[in-house]
């Protein structure tokens, strides 16, 4: 296989990475390896949204849809059923590919903002049904999950991690495959891209399917990673408003941009905690500063091609 | 059996029949141009051909099979392939990856790419000359390049049919041969071919066969030296027949007023990419004249009125009374006085005739607004019967008079219009004819038209500029033109 001068940047800079990720918990306080563990479920969320949007050239602003019934199905499963946490796990992550297959997938047969708007109405009435039912799903408070994916912080730790290794293993794979060319031409111009005779719809749908697949899985695991599940971890809009903001400073259409972008969200996020309710409002500053001046984001910097 | 049998096509946009009940067939090897002036219906054919847009009756066969309903991909299977005028190639892909892309199979689980695709892409990029910038990004490229992938692409997947959206527009004169021989030699000679393109001289020499649409409907189909003799394409192309002198009456435009010169144009370059639309055009206006840009389209004619509006960017200078608008917005150009009737109208589609109008004159006080209105109406009164109906509403004329009425309540000194004559019966030509006469005769408003119906522009003008491919190649007074450049025009 010929490697081009970016792919093989991109090989040494994941190798970086993920050196530094494996070691980084030996180094640091529980607290903080914690925190990390979210902000590796986290850019998973990011890297299936950066599928979509980079590669597909569909703008998913529900991404939390995803996530949440991921996350709200093996927490169900756990509370009511009692059924064990690996069962909760996957069981979740296929009713988030299914409900997103039902529920959104056929808009992206449609052109124009149709799949935009459905998927941000689908998170609304989502946030809705978790309300009505509330004596199932326990509302605006959550519910509180008797099932842990372990008791230790570092299993924890490398758990969230080797979802990030698989999930970007199989972004990356899908991304430089033949797939990935066709995936880009569909979004770059879709009259083109069928008239070179491919059926654009049939690509986008698997690449919605991914995308489905990993926010349900890494939603469902983060729950029992927590302890709970509620909507402003999963669903609510602020989360979709931090996915696409951390996808874009961290570079979109590079799948590893959007882990780098997610823990910087999160990082100074926890970092400037002590400004109370302006920490958001810092970090949103922060990411149009990186925007203005990197519109390619971190990654860009790190993988500049010419 | 035919390759490509059409029979009995329409398409309808709204109200209009872009395409009406089209016939044709085309064998295997035959390389067929559909021509026609704007708003012929050729670009739609085509669209209806790709599957871009889908007839409302009719049937097209390709190969035996009845394929009208079928989307693009289908079609592409079956051994068709597209070219398109406006591409957009992958940015961040090389040349290379870009015909990869063309050589793939159309399958969801294909994750590694099939051994021998280096080797296939190489050569497709070989036939059209591309060997050299295999390894480049096509933004780095010249436009010449870009259009030649766009063919590779599609001759490498080896179709039995080649359609072709403008092939040669935005192409200089030396690129469109260029192109042109890479075409030929580069297909397979059972290959059939059928293009649209508005440089009719370019189809002319590529094509074995001409198909002339005018308003939707076939009007000619043959050898391509019949096509331009008959009698009917000359018509439609120029107006009324350049043989029947009827042009030679110019008299009835009056000579220009004064000698004080109201827009001193120069403009060195404007292009669109890396499309060069216009090289060194200039054009004086004096106030009272009434001039005329001609050319077929494609020849830049649009191009060089959003260069006077500001609408687009150029090199060189536009100057209204002396003072240079280079850097003035649109906004800024029109307040001096220059009124602007597009050629797509841009009509406020959903509002009533009257709002339009006041749109227009939103600048005017009450006073003045009523008596600017009384004029309109007075000069097109179907628009009196029908202020208070929405502009969609209008018939294809009634909204060409509204957008004329609308620019004249900016109480402009200078009025543009971009082909007013576009898809319009001859009764309402005749009315915008004589409405345009009587505003230039008895108000002595200043007017620059740009025009490819040549006896509506002969008709009206003082002075006549014929731009061909993006330059002046003819200026001078009306009964000049008839003798000098005469009917040499089309071909």
């Amino acid at each position: 296989m010929r490697f081009s001068p970016s792919s093989r940047n991109l090989l040494t800079f994941c190798t970086l990475l993920l050196i530094t990720l494996v070691c980084l918990p030996w180094f640091l306080s529980l607290y903080i390896a914690g925190m990390l563990t979210i902000a590796l479920y986290f850019s998973v969320f990011t890297m299936s949204w950066d599928l979509l949007f980079g590669y597909s050239g569909e703008v998913n602003f529900g991404p939390t849809f995803l996530i949440g019934i991921g996350a709200y199905a093996a927490a169900l499963l756990n509370v009511n059923a009692g059924l064990p946490v690996f069962a909760c796990v996957l069981l979740g992550t296929l009713t988030a590919v299914l409900a997103g297959l039902l529920l959104v997938a056929p808009a992206l047969r449609l052109r124009g903002p149709y799949f935009c708007l459905i998927t941000l109405v689908s998170v609304l009435v989502l946030q809705e049904f978790i309300t009505i039912f509330a004596q199932y799903t326990g509302g605006e408070i959550g519910m509180t999950l008797p099932g842990v994916l372990s008791a230790s912080g570092m299993v924890n730790y490398y758990l969230a991690l080797a979802l990030v290794c698989v999930s970007a293993g199989v972004f990356l794979g899908i991304t430089s495959s033949p797939v990935g060319l066709i995936l880009q031409a569909g979004a770059q111009d879709p009259v083109a891209a069928e008239s070179l005779g491919f059926n654009i719809v049939k690509y986008k749908v698997l690449a919605f399917s991914l995308s489905a697949f990993f926010s349900g899985l890494s939603g469902a695991m983060l729950v029992f990673y927590m302890g709970t599940a509620s909507v402003s971890i999963v669903v609510s809009v602020s989360v979709i408003l931090q996915i696409i903001i951390a996808a874009i400073i961290g570079g979109r259409r590079t799948i590893v941009g959007p882990i780098l972008g997610s823990l910087f969200i999160i990082i100074t996020g926890q970092w400037l905690q002590y400004l109370g309710q302006l920490d958001y409002a810092a970090v949103a500053i922060l990411a149009l500063i990186i925007l203005l001046f990197f519109p390619d984001g971190i990654a860009g910097i790190i993988l500049r091609r010419h | 059996m035919a390759l490509l049998e059409v029979s009995g096509l329409n398409k309808r946009f709204g109200g209009i029949r872009a395409v009406k009940d089209v016939d044709l067939s085309v064998q295997e090897g035959q390389i067929v141009g559909l021509i026609g002036p704007n708003g012929s219906g050729k670009s739609t054919l085509l669209k209806l051909l790709t599957g871009v847009h889908k007839p409302n009756s009719g049937s097209i066969r390709f190969d035996g099979r009845e394929i009208h309903n079928w989307p693009i991909n289908k079609r592409i299977k079956q051994g068709m392939a597209i070219v398109f005028q406006h591409s957009r190639p992958l940015h961040r892909q090389t040349v290379l990856d870009n015909i990869k892309l063309a050589l793939l199979p159309d399958r969801v689980f294909n994750i590694h790419y099939p051994g021998d695709i280096e080797a296939k892409a190489l050569q497709a990029a070989r036939l059209l000359g591309l060997e050299d910038v295999v390894d480049a990004y096509p933004g780095s490229l010249p436009f010449g390049y870009i259009r030649r992938m766009e063919v590779a692409k599609a001759l490498a997947l080896s179709p039995r049919l080649l359609l072709m959206d403008e092939p040669f527009a935005g192409l200089t004169p030396s690129e469109v041969g260029e192109l042109a021989e890479l075409i030929l030699s580069a297909r397979h000679e059972k290959q059939a071919i059928v293009l649209v393109d508005h440089n009719v001289k370019a189809v002319y020499s590529f094509v074995n066969r001409i198909i002339a649409l005018y308003v939707g409907a076939k009007i000619a189909d043959g050898e391509p030296r019949e096509v331009m003799a008959n009698a009917e394409v000359r018509r439609v192309f120029l107006g009324k027949s350049m043989d029947e002198g009827q042009i030679l009456q110019p008299s009835m435009a009056s000579e220009p007023g004064g000698d004080n010169l109201l827009l001193d144009l120069d403009i060195e370059s404007l292009k669109y990419g890396k499309a060069e639309i216009l090289r060194n055009v200039s054009i004086r206006i004096r106030e009272g004249e009434f001039a005329s840009i001609v050319g077929l389209n494609g020849a830049g004619k649009s191009s060089l009125m959003k260069a006077v509006t500001g609408l687009v960017n150029y090199t060189g200078d536009v100057k209204w009374r002396g003072m240079s608008t280079k850097r003035m917005t649109t906004a800024q150009i029109i307040r001096l006085g220059i009124a602007f009737a597009p050629e797509t109208r841009e009509l406020f589609h959903h509002m009533s005739v009257k709002e339009n109008l006041e749109m227009g004159g939103e600048r005017l006080n009450r006073h003045e607004l009523e008596a600017r209105l009384e004029d309109v109406y007075a000069l097109f009164p179907i628009l009196r019967e029908r202020v208070a109906q929405p502009a969609y509403t209008l018939s294809g004329g009634e909204q060409q008079m509204l957008t004329i009425g609308r620019a004249l309540m900016q109480a402009p000194s200078l009025l543009i219009l971009d082909e007013p004559t576009l898809g319009l019966a001859p009764v309402v030509l005749e009315a915008i004819s004589e409405a345009l006469l009587k505003l230039h005769q008895s108000r002595g408003l200043t007017i620059l038209l740009a025009e490819q119906n040549l006896h509506f522009a002969l008709k009206l003008s003082n002075s006549i500029y014929l731009l061909d491919h993006g330059s002046i190649s003819w200026h001078g007074a009306v009964a000049d033109f008839v003798q000098e450049v005469g009917d040499k025009f089309l071909v």
